[in-house]
């Protein structure tokens, strides 16, 4: 880890100035993964610029019956909010599903949207890594992969984006939020994070100097028919290995509006809308969820320590929609994921 | 002398309980001495060859750099690999840090920058530029079996196996028979604390050393025969060690590095390791095995053979007991055992918590279960049917085995006998429920350990040895059998460890400390109660005139007659009366010292039985280890609070290397590339659910005075077979490469 300098920003313009101001700065909102990344030497900023007192840590109904994130509000305060809970249960589940208490009591919106791969290789600056350094080469292909993934992969990087929260978020349609050198812009979710190709160094869209200011959520919240599930390596604590958001709108068992996005398998949460579009109009079937689960994976592509995740991800999916569908959560995995949050 | 107080064997807090939760127990890394410097280490990213270039200068340019330390400017040090010989230190050529310019694994320590900040030391060894010649290396266990030999004698307790009758014979005897190879992977110890000195400069080549260790002798002889230092000039502390699970036994390379600087710059310096760094040295080693087995018509074993083969370093050979068990556990006249080591370029393995046991049960167990199966048997009814009432593998008695009661207690409060057989017929609504079982034994040695007793003025008795607390209840059990032993109220005590300046105990490892330690605590009072005894008879009182310390009984403060009670006199009133500030005594090992060059007339072993239930999601296969019974018969219990905490700690880990632990290698880069307690998975509290710790009675009067022992290790064995099992009759599925992924079973 390196000597660093470190404001406190009271005002955002002021935070982009100051980022603009300096070569090698970095906003800090919670520090989780970044405070990690110095230590490891995967970033070395000489400048830090706190976000904390910006005042964006509140979060507000908006006119058109939408909810505003604070960028800063942090994921505890988020998952446990009362709006949250009520009209948005599906982001709730899928924060708490995320790190441990102590982590999102200190880890922030804004920072969960722009947290590293945890892929192993770039962390560990012994290894070859395109990510942390262009054009080295990618060490997770061919090699310990088993966090890796299986979409929208490609020969320069397979990592996954890790975040859970993130992948409600995009199945929840939400819009993000920036201040820039240039102004203010809003960035559909979809868009806001990136898939490898030849710049995985890239995680995301954003500018340089641009800062999160917030994230939109729209009106619809599919309160009643909901699943984050996630499967992981133990109950808690570990981030997925295949994670499901499920969300939809039904009359009977008709289904007149669908979500489905999938995290751990992808460098960005992996929504897929014509596996959407082929739910809307169906019965909530087990067999439609299968062959839904079939189209997702469609294209998917293992890389051998990595590769069960397809069939995984498969029977994940169709879990998640049951589940999303029934609303029961008394028997199975869930069960002990919810008994300990 | 009687014991009439009542603390051996009663459920006893832990006496240094409010020091560790206040926060006033210090661990190596906490002990602030004055004009501290630290150290930090920079570790090689490569596997194999040399160091070619090491750019100090920009570094020691950086205001507050003292010296950037490596093998370019090590000071000549003992020259014999003897003197680098620790006490448990496997056959070969021990490991010296910054010796010189070979890397022989990866992470291997490299470089020590040390500075007047940590911040600093850590700045600094980010930019130390270092260049390297990188050689091949060969890491991959399974490509080199065939080069896999016999070790020799291998470290101490280290017995080569020893085979019995015919075991071709008796696989064709066999009307049943089994037949499977079994894997697991490296695992590190990880215990919380990590790895630190803290070495206090006291002037002239005299250091107080607060190490991170299971053993202060060992650290102090190791750094004694290899910088010159007299016992005097290095004394080690250690008073808590958080956690160690074997990897405090061997004294670890930041003692090295932390003592070789501050000699050099005659200053206290302090070396912490980093939680990456504890991936850089030893560790259970990655072991390959195959069991055979055949049974007869009525479910005896016709015969087992278990081979083994294990990961060691290029330098060293380090062996444990993996198969040796085998030959004991179950009764079989034709066993054929063998066991192999292959050298790999990674650091030496080191003894984890029931070394070799934990991974030879692991097969074994499964094992069984498989031949219950194919013969026909209940998993439970199977091992009834081979048990063994003498030892076969030592050809001795067992001092006692109360293992018949474990499965029979375990088996009761676990609901055994409503098990259905047949692999996926039990369930929980959707949820597939399996049962499955396991069990093992470990040796119950004692190993010679000086302890003093001293009461003072005020009637305080302080009982000490240089033994250690790695979290297991030492300093509760010896403060709790010495308050029985002098009939003292047990706040009237103080257990005193962790420092060469006290009595010489043996390390804390093996299971061995509280039969150790323990008895010597007896003898050590009884010592004392003679000398206080004595003193009663200078005193004029004519009741103990001509009395024998037999005579005698140490209860309520006071020494008095067995024959009369109100014959008396108080403790504390015969230290005052002697002029003395205190009375003291000590034991002597001597008798316990040649006890250990007999042969043993017993074979002497705790075991246990182990009863799971997982549930398993049947689309999804992820499982849930919702219930476990560990039965373990380890002799006298002194704690049953501090003991059962051992067990639990032993069912977790179990789990563990169950599902989800293991230390994964890169083999392209020779690297473990987990190294963080992010990715190394260990159980967190909600995959833990009911455990249950029964601990059979079991009276030995032939294993040592107290009939202890010793805890620390049985609890864990055959409880990741157990799990492994259990998910066989949930699923169908027999996963015989540990630990069992959900990869593993869709
Ligand atoms: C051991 C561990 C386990 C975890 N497990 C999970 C898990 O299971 N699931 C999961 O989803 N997450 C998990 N996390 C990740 C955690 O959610 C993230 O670390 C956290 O959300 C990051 O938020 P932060 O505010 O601390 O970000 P910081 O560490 O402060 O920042 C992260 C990055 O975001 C940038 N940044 C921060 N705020 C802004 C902003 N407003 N605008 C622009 N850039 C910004 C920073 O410059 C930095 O590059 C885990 C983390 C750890 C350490
Ligand atoms: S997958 Fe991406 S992050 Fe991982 S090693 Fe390859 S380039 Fe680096």
């Amino acid at each position: 880890m390196n000597s660093f300098t470190f404001t406190q920003a009271t005002a955002v313009a002021g935070a982009v100035q100051d980022k603009a101001a300096h070569d090698d700065a970095a906003y800090i909102g919670g520090g989780t993964n970044l405070i990690d990344l110095m230590k490891e030497n995967v970033a070395r900023p000489t400048h830090l610029i706190g976000l904390k007192k910006l005042g964006l840590d509140t979060i507000e109904t908006l006119p058109d019956g939408g909810l505003r994130l604070g960028a800063l509000a942090t994921n505890a305060d988020t998952a446990w909010h009362p709006e949250v809970e009520k009209r948005y249960p599906l982001l709730n589940q899928a924060i708490l599903a995320g790190a441990s208490p102590q982590l999102r009591n200190m880890a922030t919106d804004g920072g969960n949207l722009m947290q590293r791969t945890r892929c192993y290789y770039f962390y560990d600056l012994a290894t070859p890594c395109n990510k942390r350094e262009p054009g080295s080469g990618c060490s997770a292909i061919g090699g310990y992969n088993r966090v890796c993934g299986i979409l929208g992969t490609s020969d320069q990087c397979i990592a996954t984006h890790p975040s859970d929260m993130c992948v409600a978020l995009a199945a929840l349609d939400t819009t993000v939020r920036v201040s820039g050198p240039n102004g203010e812009r809003t960035i559909k979710f979809e868009d806001f994070h990136r898939l490898p190709g030849d710049h995985p160094e890239r995680d995301n869209t954003l500018e340089p100097g641009e800062l999160i200011t917030g994230l939109d959520l729209p009106a619809k919240g599919f309160e009643k028919n909901f699943s984050y599930l996630k499967l992981r390596d133990r109950t808690s604590y570990a981030f997925a290995l295949v994670s499901v958001a499920a969300a939809l709108e039904l009359e009977g068992t008709l289904i007149k509006d669908a979500r489905l996005a999938l995290g751990g398998v992808a460098h960005k949460p992996w929504r897929d809308k014509e596996a959407e579009a082929m739910l809307v109009g169906q019965r909530a079937t087990a067999d439609t969820f299968r062959r839904v689960a079939a189209k997702v994976l469609e294209n998917a592509k293992g890389y051998g320590a990595n590769t069960f995740k397809i069939e995984l991800a498969k029977r994940a999916i169709v879990r998640a929609l049951k589940q999303a569908t029934e609303m029961n959560q008394v028997l199975d995995t869930n069960a002990f994921q919810n008994s300990n949050p | 002398m009687s014991h009439t107080t009542d603390y051996i064997g009663k459920p006893t807090n832990r006496v240094d309980g409010p020091a560790k939760v206040a926060g006033t127990a210090k661990y190596a890394a906490e002990f602030s001495v004055p004009n501290l410097l630290y150290g930090y280490v920079v570790s090689s990213p490569i596997a194999k060859g040399k160091i070619t270039k090491i750019d100090s200068a920009p570094v020691l340019a950086l205001p507050g750099v003292q010296q950037v330390f490596s093998h370019e400017n090590v000071p000549s040090l003992a020259f014999l690999d003897r003197s680098y010989k620790d006490d448990v230190a496997p056959g070969g050529s021990p490991f010296r840090p910054l010796h010189d310019a070979e890397i022989k694994y990866s992470m291997q320590p490299v470089a020590l920058v040390v500075a007047d900040t940590f911040e600093l030391a850590r700045y600094a060894a980010s930019i130390l530029h270092i260049e390297y010649e990188e050689a091949a290396h060969e890491t991959e266990l399974v490509k080199h079996i065939d080069e896999a030999f016999e070790p020799g004698r291998g470290k101490t307790g280290y017995k080569p196996p020893k085979s019995r009758g015919n075991f071709g014979k008796g696989w064709k005897q066999g009307v049943a028979h089994m037949e499977a190879n079994y894997s697991h992977h490296a695992q590190h110890h990880n215990p919380m604390e990590m790895f630190a000195t803290t070495v206090e400069w006291l002037g002239d080549k005299k250091l107080t050393v607060y190490d991170k260790t299971q053993g202060v002798f060992n650290s102090q002889q190791y750094i004694s025969k290899i910088f010159g230092l007299s016992k005097d000039e290095a004394r080690v502390i250690s008073k808590y060690t958080g956690g160690g699970f074997g990897s405090g036994l061997r004294p670890q390379y930041q003692l090295f590095l932390a003592v070789m600087a501050s000699l050099q710059l005659e200053r206290s310096v302090r070396v912490s390791l980093t939680r990456e760094q504890m991936f850089s040295f030893g560790h259970r080693p990655e072991t390959l095995q195959h069991v055979a087995m055949a049974t007869a018509e009525d479910g005896s074993l016709t015969g087992i053979n278990h081979f083994a083969v294990a990961e060691t370093s290029q330098f060293e050979d380090f062996t444990e007991n993996v198969v040796g068990w085998t030959g004991t556990l179950y009764d079989c006249k034709n066993v054929e055992l063998g066991y192999r080591l292959s050298k790999l370029d990674v650091f030496s393995p080191l003894d984890m918590r029931a070394p070799g046991a934990a991974s030879g049960s692991i097969a074994l167990e499964i094992a069984m279960d498989e031949m219950a199966y194919a013969a026909g048997l209940d998993p439970l009814e199977f091992r009834i049917r081979n048990y063994s009432d003498f030892d076969q593998a030592q050809n001795l008695p067992y001092s006692s085995k109360a293992l018949r009661k474990c499965y029979a207690e375990g088996a009761a409060k676990f609901g055994w006998e409503k098990r259905t057989a047949e692999p996926g017929s039990m369930r929980d609504g959707k949820m597939l429920v399996g049962w499955g079982m396991g069990g093992g034994i470990w040796d119950a040695s004692k190993m010679p350990a000086v302890v003093k007793a001293s009461l003072d003025a005020d009637g305080h008795l302080t009982v000490s040895s240089g033994t250690n607390e790695i979290g297991t209840g030492t300093y509760t059990i010896m403060t709790q059998i010495a308050a029985e032993s002098m009939g003292l109220p047990i706040e009237a005590v103080t257990f005193v460890l962790g420092d060469t300046t006290l009595p010489e105990s043996p390390l804390q490892g093996g299971s061995w400390t509280a039969a150790s330690v323990g008895n010597s605590v007896v003898e050590a009072c009884t010592k004392l109660g003679e000398a206080l005894l004595k003193q009663a008879q200078k005193m004029d009182n004519p009741a103990f005139k001509d009395t024998k310390i037999d005579d005698v009984q140490f209860a309520n403060g006071q020494l008095r007659l067995r024959s009369d009670e109100t014959q008396a006199v108080v403790l504390r009133d015969l230290v005052q009366a002697s002029g003395e500030p205190k009375i003291e005594a000590e034991n002597s090992t001597v008798l316990a010292k040649l006890e250990m060059l007999k042969p043993p007339k017993y074979s002497m072993h705790a075991h246990n039985a182990v009863f799971v239930e997982v549930k398993v999601d049947p689309d999804l296969m992820t499982v849930h280890v919702t219930r476990v019974v560990n039965a373990v018969a380890a002799g006298r219990i002194i704690n049953p609070k501090t003991a059962r905490s051992q067990v639990l700690g032993s069912v977790v880990w179990g789990i563990s290397s169950a599902l989800m632990e293991e230390s994964v290698m890169d083999h392209r880069f020779g690297r473990y590339m987990n190294h963080n307690y992010a990715e190394y998975h260990v159980p967190v509290n909600a995959d833990i659910h009911d455990i249950d710790v029964i601990f059979v009675s079991e009276e030995d009067d032939k294993v040592n005075p107290l009939g202890i022992k010793g805890l620390g290790e049985v609890g864990l064995l055959g409880v990741a077979a157990a799990v492994t099992n259990a998910i066989y009759h949930a699923t169908g599925k027999r996963v015989r490469d540990l630990p069992v992924t959900i990869d593993k079973l869709l």
